[in-house]
């Protein structure tokens, strides 16, 4: 789950973690007032920032700087109910319905602080540089030698020579050294703490007077540990997920929306990612991904299918169901019952293999409904991708 | 031979009487598997099904029955808690196939089941079989038939799909091993590989890989230097767009970094053979080491 970066910088602010004074923002009045309250602390420029969860803001105009509170206002009704495009949105861009009024800061330097989960040394890695403000992917790609790693020991977290050591890789001196080193212990000790699967502080800026300050920071958290962190859960935006990808969530399916034609309900995320790759080497497109998963009941059959009828351009639905977890009885069963409540305009290919395969076709093949039946994964898309035809 | 799991070892049940724990113990049981003992916590002194004795926990189990591999249907909440009282209770293999672990706990799990010696396979997986031999696992067993080519997969059913050609074309399995769709994993495809190496009963290695991650690129390096089996390799995800998540926690091409074609290209130069669909890889399997 991804967090805005004004989410983000409240968690940094509860970890001690310096952040400019900011407030976030849904309209003109308020932008101009926020404004004017860090005008009164002092800051004479502010940053107008765009809150939506894609990345490349600044390259799309979703950053801006105001020398004024009545600027900041009018930046702020240029932004608010456009779409943004970045890098990292496609052509159509996202809607911006909040934005970040912050107070602008004075930067001496732009660092990178980030970390992760390294996947093959199993723990979590920081990733420092001295090249902040740009895309840490492009630094690795062109200049690797300016990463810097550390690794968090499990169970034990970040000590303080491991921070000093990060701080040094990050050519820091005296002061600024020495603030360095709590900001850096104290981001370990919250990626653990909020199970977070990426902290990003991009830049980390050095102030003209040293200080050390996060200007940008993005959160993300692992999805796997939202049933027992509803503090975390309360801060997921819905406005910013797709309705479908919603829609399938909440029936615990794994749902991703596609620009296809050919409809896939599967199950086992391999198998579906197979039988998406499949449906392209037929000469069709998938419209979605959608693994029905483990301990599959009729509800949530019956669920996708209704899911996978409101995709837009479908024309054709293959369900490739390999019996293991899943029980083929029980997807037939979820099948049939769906189609006696969605109404299902598209040819359906079948196929189901596996656990109890032969009790679920006998099931289909009982039912007063027409099913195109396939025996192998390349028959199957071959069939649904003519069908849709 | 077969690696990890054969038909001497003794299976315990962690989370025996659950729903799905309760099923696939029968599945194992009816295939074959000595399933020794179950663990429910709360339930000990119970007998499942009127064969297997189940315990409060993994050290009465273990030191009553001497088994030597956990089965773990133990709930996300609680399942890395369940990995950990294997590898406490000297289990030396724990097989893990609850999905929804935070990969964090996973962290954590997996560096003090290191320090136990205890090997950890999964989560998010479908478990290990040895055809003919042991299941212990999810797969539907009547696919498989013991043979001479070592599977190993990131994903459950579509590794089901490579054990059915291989079945089909009578090559079978020595052993087939699901080592999870998970970020944070306890086995790598580099392990397995060095097993099946070591096995004198696997003559080829199916290796199945999907976006994200770079354990396929690991495997590749390991592979370059001299791997005594063919290899053929199948990466699911071609067809995924970068930054989404595709079903398994793991499968996500993030930065550019983890793409299929990436993954095929490194893996076809360290000498494997790619295939574009997971439809043939029986019949390459064939045609390297030749058919009944």
């Amino acid at each position: 789950m991804k967090l805005h970066e004004y989410q983000s910088k409240a968690l940094l602010r509860q970890y001690g973690i310096p952040v400019p004074d900011s407030e976030v923002v849904e309209g003109v009045d308020a932008a101009v007032v926020a404004a004017a309250n860090l005008a009164e602390k002092g800051y004479t420029r502010f940053a107008v920032k765009a809150q939506v969860h894609a990345g490349g803001r600044g390259k799309g105009g979703g950053i801006k700087l105001a020398d004024s509170p009545n600027e900041a206002g009018e930046l702020t009704g240029a932004m608010l109910g456009s779409q943004l495009v970045t890098p990292q949105t496609g052509p159509e861009g996202v809607p911006i319905r909040k934005v970040l009024i912050e107070g602008g800061a004075d930067i001496a330097n732009e660092l990178y602080l980030g970390i992760t989960i390294d996947r093959s040394k199993k723990r979590p890695v920081i990733i420092a540089s001295t090249e902040g403000g740009i895309e840490i992917e492009e630094v690795a790609a062109n200049e690797p030698e300016k990463i810097h790693n550390e690794w968090i020991k499990p169970g034990w977290g970040l000590e303080t020579f491991e921070a000093a050591g990060v701080a040094y890789a990050l050519e820091l001196e005296g002061k600024t050294h020495r603030a360095a080193i709590p900001i850096i212990r104290k981001l370990a000790e919250m990626f653990v703490d909020l199970s977070a699967s990426l902290v990003e502080i991009n830049p980390l800026i050095v102030t003209d007077d040293g200080n050390v300050v996060a200007l940008d920071a993005k959160i993300n958290i692992d999805d796997n540990v939202l049933f027992r962190r509803p503090d975390l859960e309360a801060m997921r935006d819905h406005s910013e997920e797709d309705e479908l990808e919603i829609a399938a969530a909440e029936h615990s399916l794994s749902y991703i929306s596609l620009e296809g034609t050919v409809g896939c309900m599967v199950n086992g995320a391999g198998l579906a990612m197979a039988t998406m790759d499949e449906i392209l080497l037929a000469g069709g497109t998938p419209a979605n991904f959608l693994d029905v998963g483990g301990g599959a009941s009729v509800e949530r059959v019956a669920a996708a299918f209704q899911i996978l009828m409101q995709a837009p351009a479908l024309n054709s639905v293959l369900i490739n169901i390999f019996g293991g977890i899943v029980r083929c009885d029980r997807v037939a069963k979820g099948i049939i019952e769906a189609l006696q409540t969605v109404e299902v305009t598209t040819p359906v290919t079948v196929r189901l293999q596996g656990t109890n395969a032969e009790e679920g076709r006998k099931l289909l093949q009982e039912s007063s409904l027409e099913f195109i039946v396939a025996a192998t994964l390349d028959e199957a898309a071959r069939k649904a991708v003519e069908a849709g035809r | 031979m077969s690696i990890l799991v054969d038909a001497d070892s003794r299976v315990l049940v962690q989370g025996i009487t659950g729903t799905e724990g309760s099923f696939h113990t029968r599945q194992c049981i009816d295939y074959g598997t000595k399933v020794v003992a179950g663990v429910t916590p709360g339930k000990g002194g119970q007998t499942f099904d009127d064969t297997v004795p189940v315990f409060n926990t993994v050290a009465e189990a273990q030191t009553e029955t001497d088994a030597d591999v956990s089965l773990i249907f133990v709930p996300p909440m609680f399942a890395a808690d369940a990995i950990k009282e294997a590898a406490a209770a000297g289990v030396r293999l724990a097989l893990c196939i609850t999905e929804g672990i935070p990969a964090l706990d996973m962290v954590e799990a997996l560096a003090y089941c290191l320090d136990r010696g205890t090997r950890v396979i999964g989560p998010n997986c479908p478990g290990v079989i040895s055809p003919g031999k042991c299941k212990a696992g999810i797969m539907p067993g009547f696919v498989h038939e013991q043979g001479i080519v070592g599977v190993i997969s990131r994903s459950g059913t579509l590794t089901y799909e490579a054990v059915d050609q291989l079945t089909r074309v009578g090559l079978g399995q020595s052993t087939s091993v699901g080592i999870g769709g998970d970020p944070v994993n306890g086995t790598s495809f580099r392990d397995c590989l060095e097993m099946f190496a070591e096995d004198e009963e696997t003559k080829g290695v199916v290796l199945i890989g999907e976006i994200g991650g770079s354990a396929e690129e690991e495997a590749a390096e390991y592979l370059a230097d001299d791997y005594p089996l063919p290899v053929v390799a199948f990466i699911a995800g071609r067809s995924a767009p970068p930054g989404k998540r595709m079903g398994h926690a793991g499968a996500i091409i993030a930065g550019g970094k983890g793409t299929a074609d990436e993954k095929m290209r490194v893996l076809s130069e360290a000498g494997a053979t790619v295939v574009e669909s997971p439809s043939v890889i029986g019949d390459a399997m064939t045609e390297i080491l030749g058919g009944d």
